[in-house]
């Protein structure tokens, strides 16, 4: 083999590898690497596609349970949903491309995540999508962060709704730090019948290697590797690096994947993604333990006088790698061929272990699929404390208007109506939408049996930064609790894990701490962590975003007429299962309220009781369960009063009557953010009292619904008294006059 | 009765539209793909929603050319009902089997919202089990279902009774409120929202299936 280029020290650099990272690479090779060779290496190994700086901490994580088919190191994890089905699930992030491109960025992240769930056989169901964007009305950069939104929002809609699948729920949230680094992280589910699961698997001696879908050309050339350096002013000279997505040929190779999957000739198959027919060649060797050698002569080009260095890393979309088995592979060619789709046999799978590439005959990459895919550097970052700057002692608190605030945090970009976004969402598709977005957890029937999925996506960058490994613990919470809301049991997670950069100290510190929280919540709460996706090195010019640990939680219900949110009728007794809890002035630094009217970040996130947490979950299932819950909704972003709020928003505007007895200061009264509550409308109080002391819950009944108006007291004293109409259009038309 | 279903490739509502009509009305149902040159013995055929062909160049643009819509125009001119759904109607609009286009819409951004329809004739086989004046609660879900014909053309649609259903909140811009039209034989309808979407009480709203038990009852080959 000639190497040709010369190994300089700035080439090795160039390609984000440093001096001991190449060392092992001559080390493996036994010589020094080809240029091809050293491109491969340096996307294989870059931050995005080893894991390097969290692989050791992700071992914390649980990974098994009684339901878990599939845990993490495939394209996505697999759950059993019984009935002879599973779900198959994955979050993922696409933060860097959205930023230099919001459109194409944020389509092709869709895309990408859907790809990972139908390779493994399972037919996407939907789409949930967790978005982090900067301030819209700030002088500077709210022009910017503006555009960055509706393109993130019109990208995702292109692709989900063209490809076909339902967007039926995330959250989007707005804070100065993602000024210049938005995060779009989607997750999508899909579902199969046991049997068809499909792995991304090379085996077979002499077994055919094709590959499927759109040409291969320059675009995305390396996109991973770019995904794993800080932003910097030459970033914006690599929107060449974004891909564009096609969603109308990822849906073609959906339905034909599908089909030929059925054939039974199919052996293994693996998407492009990152690092594109590097990843999926070595990856698909790597877990068969066996060698693949191609030809790039025969790789499908869209460019011309492409080098072997382009072709392996680019990045060009819609395209998958498939193994046959040698003598049936007409049986798939004719399937491709029926969908109007190009598949093409470029390579062979071999004994020795090796990813062998060839250009016009002649080797141009030899190297052990083995250590290319899973040898790579494994970082011991040090860590030391995560990095704060927020105050822990409460500012001098202002003086307090409950009246005017609810109106003011109803409109706050965080809380307000997210319609804008959703409607552009085709979030019916497949008609098993039982319940969409602006519900606590949206519900998937699965039409094949009588259960249905709910699923939620949770995560708080202001509680992460005041602490992170809380904040990755309520994260966990509430996400449980938004699906016990709806009646469901949380059975597995997928996690998104946004932070700054990973050699810092102190942002590798809140990485730690992050995991080792979310680690004790997902097991107390039992909802093991089947794959997901880290993201390091979210920052522009120096400034890191918050820790934001995304988790998607998936659960299981019967199927049935869901409950939702609205109050439905007047005189319905209003339960807070869970109680008022209590809040210090500490840890209400980190509420809507104290962003939004006391403009500060300070103290703590909300304390959480794991233990009285589930208990409350427990309970609500249980009351969903006797259908004794006419409408329910849990306490979030906004506590109590914000919550009553987005219960009164319902067709017939029906609101309610408070009086609470508790002699916290009004404004933490009606605003703190305290876990483990969930506020039920029923005409079944007495009911729903004992089952909450069954599962030794406090279930004050805190007031009754009325027509028209929502009135909060304290011990019999108003601290406000709204007409609904008046709330609602507060609420409703905020996010479209910050758009704009 | 038995209903076919045309798979364009990019159709996404086409296993809506067979379950809504196979389950929830409880009629045959099969699929029919875009190269088939004949439609076998179906009573009536479905033109499903979706982005046939990605629709990247204009909406329905290609699909008109798919070799199954020989077999539709002549299945329609033998007076069999044929159905266009969202970008079934943009199809059908593309193929001149019914009148005007079908553009942008008004705020240039997909929408999907519940919408309330307003019955305007029962003088067709997709409205004949509805009254005059029967609100439907549908899903609308389009970036281009703005209805847009020449004045001419909307008269002469409003003269003959075609207008099947207007939107009591126009969501999109259509003129005079258009949702819904038929041909001049009436026996092919376009309609911009899913009534497959909303044929399951599960999913909110049963209102959809009026439309496919309008066919039922009128559900005889001519």
């Amino acid at each position: 083999m000639t190497t040709g280029t010369a190994m300089t020290p700035e080439l090795i650099a160039q390609h984000q590898l440093t001096p001991a990272e190449y060392a092992k690479i001559v080390a493996i090779l036994g010589r020094e690497p080809s240029y091809t060779e050293l491109g491969i290496f340096s996307v294989m190994w870059s931050e995005h596609c080893s894991y390097k700086s969290s692989r050791l901490h992700l071992k914390k994580l649980p990974t098994r349970g009684p339901r878990v088919v599939q845990g993490p190191g495939e394209n996505a994890g697999i759950v059993d949903i019984g009935d002879g089905y599973v779900i198959a699930f994955k979050i993922e992030s696409h933060n860097h491309p959205s930023f230099i491109e919001p459109f194409q960025g944020a389509a092709t992240g869709s895309g990408g995540i859907l790809r990972d769930i139908f390779t493994m056989g399972a037919r996407p169901i939907a789409v949930l999508d967790s978005l982090r964007f900067g301030r819209l009305d700030d002088p500077e950069t709210g022009p910017r962060n503006r555009r960055i939104l509706a393109g993130v929002v019109a990208g995702i809609a292109h692709y989900g709704n063209c490809f076909g699948v339902p967007t039926v729920g995330g959250e989007c949230l707005f804070e100065p730090c993602y000024d210049g680094n938005p995060l779009v992280n989607v997750l999508a589910l899909g579902v199969c019948r046991k049997e068809d699961i499909f792995y991304a698997k090379a085996s077979g001696l002499g077994n055919p290697v094709i590959y499927v879908g759109a040409r291969t050309g320059r675009d995305g050339i390396h996109g991973a590797s770019m995904a794993s350096a800080e932003f910097t002013e030459e970033s914006k000279q690599k929107r060449p690096n974004v891909q564009v997505g096609d969603p109308f040929m990822e849906k073609l190779l959906l339905e034909a994947c599908l089909e030929a999957m059925q054939t039974g000739a199919i052996v293994g198959i693996q998407d492009m993604g990152a690092a594109g027919l590097t990843c999926s060649t070595c990856e698909m060797g790597s877990r068969g333990g066996v060698g693949i050698e191609i030809e790039l002569d025969k790789v499908p080009q869209r460019a011309t006088g492409m080098t072997p260095y382009e072709i392996m890393l680019s990045e060009s979309q819609e395209r998958m790698l498939l193994v046959a088995e040698k003598g049936r592979e007409d049986e798939v060619y004719a399937i491709f061929r029926k969908w109007g789709l190009e598949a093409s046999e470029i390579g062979v799978v071999t004994g020795d272990g090796k990813l062998r590439v060839r250009h016009h005959g002649e080797v141009v990459a030899e190297i052990p699929n083995r250590e290319l895919a899973d040898e790579a550097p494994l970082y011991d970052r040090p860590h030391t404390t995560p990095l704060r700057r927020a105050p822990m002692e409460a500012p001098a608190l202002p003086e307090a208007s409950v009246q005017e605030a609810l109106p003011a945090l109803l409109a706050a970009p965080d809380i307000c109506s997210k319609r804008w976004i959703w409607e552009q969402y085709d979030y019916q598709v497949r008609t098993n939408t039982l319940a969409g977005p602006g519900a606590d957890a949206a519900i998937l029937r699965i039409k094949e049996t009588g259960t249905s999925v709910a699923i939620a996506t949770d995560g708080n960058g202001r509680y992460s930064y005041l602490s992170p490994r809380e904040g990755a613990r309520l994260a966990v919470a509430e996400c449980c609790r938004n699906l016990a809301t709806v009646g469901a049991l949380p059975v597995a997670a997928t996690n998104c894990l946004n932070f700054g950069n990973p050699e810092r100290p102190e942002i590798m510190a809140q990485l730690v701490e992050a995991i080792e929280g979310m680690a004790e919540a997902c097991r107390h709460f039992e909802t093991p962590i089947t794959g997901g996706n880290v993201s390091l090195y979210n920052e522009t010019l120096g400034e890191g975003i918050f820790p934001t640990p995304v988790l998607g939680i998936v659960g299981l219900l019967k199927t049935g007429p869901p409950v939702t949110i609205p109050f439905r009728n007047a005189g319905r007794a209003v339960v807070l299962l869970g109680g008022v809890g209590g809040c210090d002035e500490i840890r209400f630094g980190g509420t809507e309220y104290a962003k939004e009217i006391v403009k500060q970040l300070w103290g703590l996130p909300p304390e959480l009781d794991m233990e009285r947490e589930k208990r409350v979950h427990e309970a609500m299932r249980a009351i969903v369960a006797e259908g004794l819950a006419e409408s329910a909704h849990d306490l979030a972003d906004g506590g109590l009063a914000v919550t009553l709020a987005e219960c009164s928003f319902g067709p017939a505007e029906i609101g309610a009557q408070i009086d609470i007895d508790s002699d916290l200061r009004p404004e933490i009264l009606a605003f703190h953010e305290g876990a483990s509550r969930i506020l039920i409308s029923t005409a079944h109080p007495k009911r729903v009292a004992a089952i909450a002391e069954k599962f030794g819950v406090e279930a004050p009944v805190v007031g009754v619904t009325i027509e028209k108006e929502l009135e909060i007291r304290q011990r019999g004293v108003t601290l406000g008294c709204w007409e609904i109409g008046a709330l609602r259009a507060a609420y409703e038309r905020a996010l479209e006059s910050h758009v704009r | 009765m038995k209903f076919g279903v045309i798979v364009f490739p990019g159709s996404n509502c086409d296993h809506d539209a067979f379950y809504a009509v196979s389950e929830n009305l409880g009629q045959k149902a099969e699929f029919i793909w875009h190269d088939s040159e004949t439609l076998g013995d179906v009573d009536a055929v479905i033109l499903p929603g979706g982005f046939s062909y990605g629709d990247y160049l204009r909406c329905g643009a290609i699909a008109k050319f798919s070799p199954v819509m020989a077999a539709v125009r002549k299945f329609a001119a033998a007076g069999g009902p044929v159905l266009g759904i969202c970008n079934g109607f943009q199809i059908l609009v593309e193929a001149g089997l019914l009148p005007g286009a079908l553009i942008r819409n008004r705020g240039l951004k997909f929408i999907c919202r519940e919408v309330r329809l307003r019955t305007e004739t029962t003088n067709s086989p997709f409205t004949s089990a509805a009254h005059v004046g029967q609100v439907l609660r549908l899903f609308i879900a389009h970036g281009e279902g703005c209805y847009y014909a020449d004045e001419k053309t909307l008269d002469e649609l409003e003269a003959e009774d075609r207008v099947t259903f207007r939107y009591l909140d126009n969501p999109n811009g259509s003129l005079r409120d258009i949702a819904g039209i038929l041909s001049r034989e009436r026996n092919v309808m376009g309609m911009m929202p899913h009534p497959e979407r909303a044929s399951d009480p599960l999913m909110g709203s049963s209102d959809g299936l009026t439309v496919f038990r309008s066919l039922l009852g009128a559900g005889v080959r001519a």
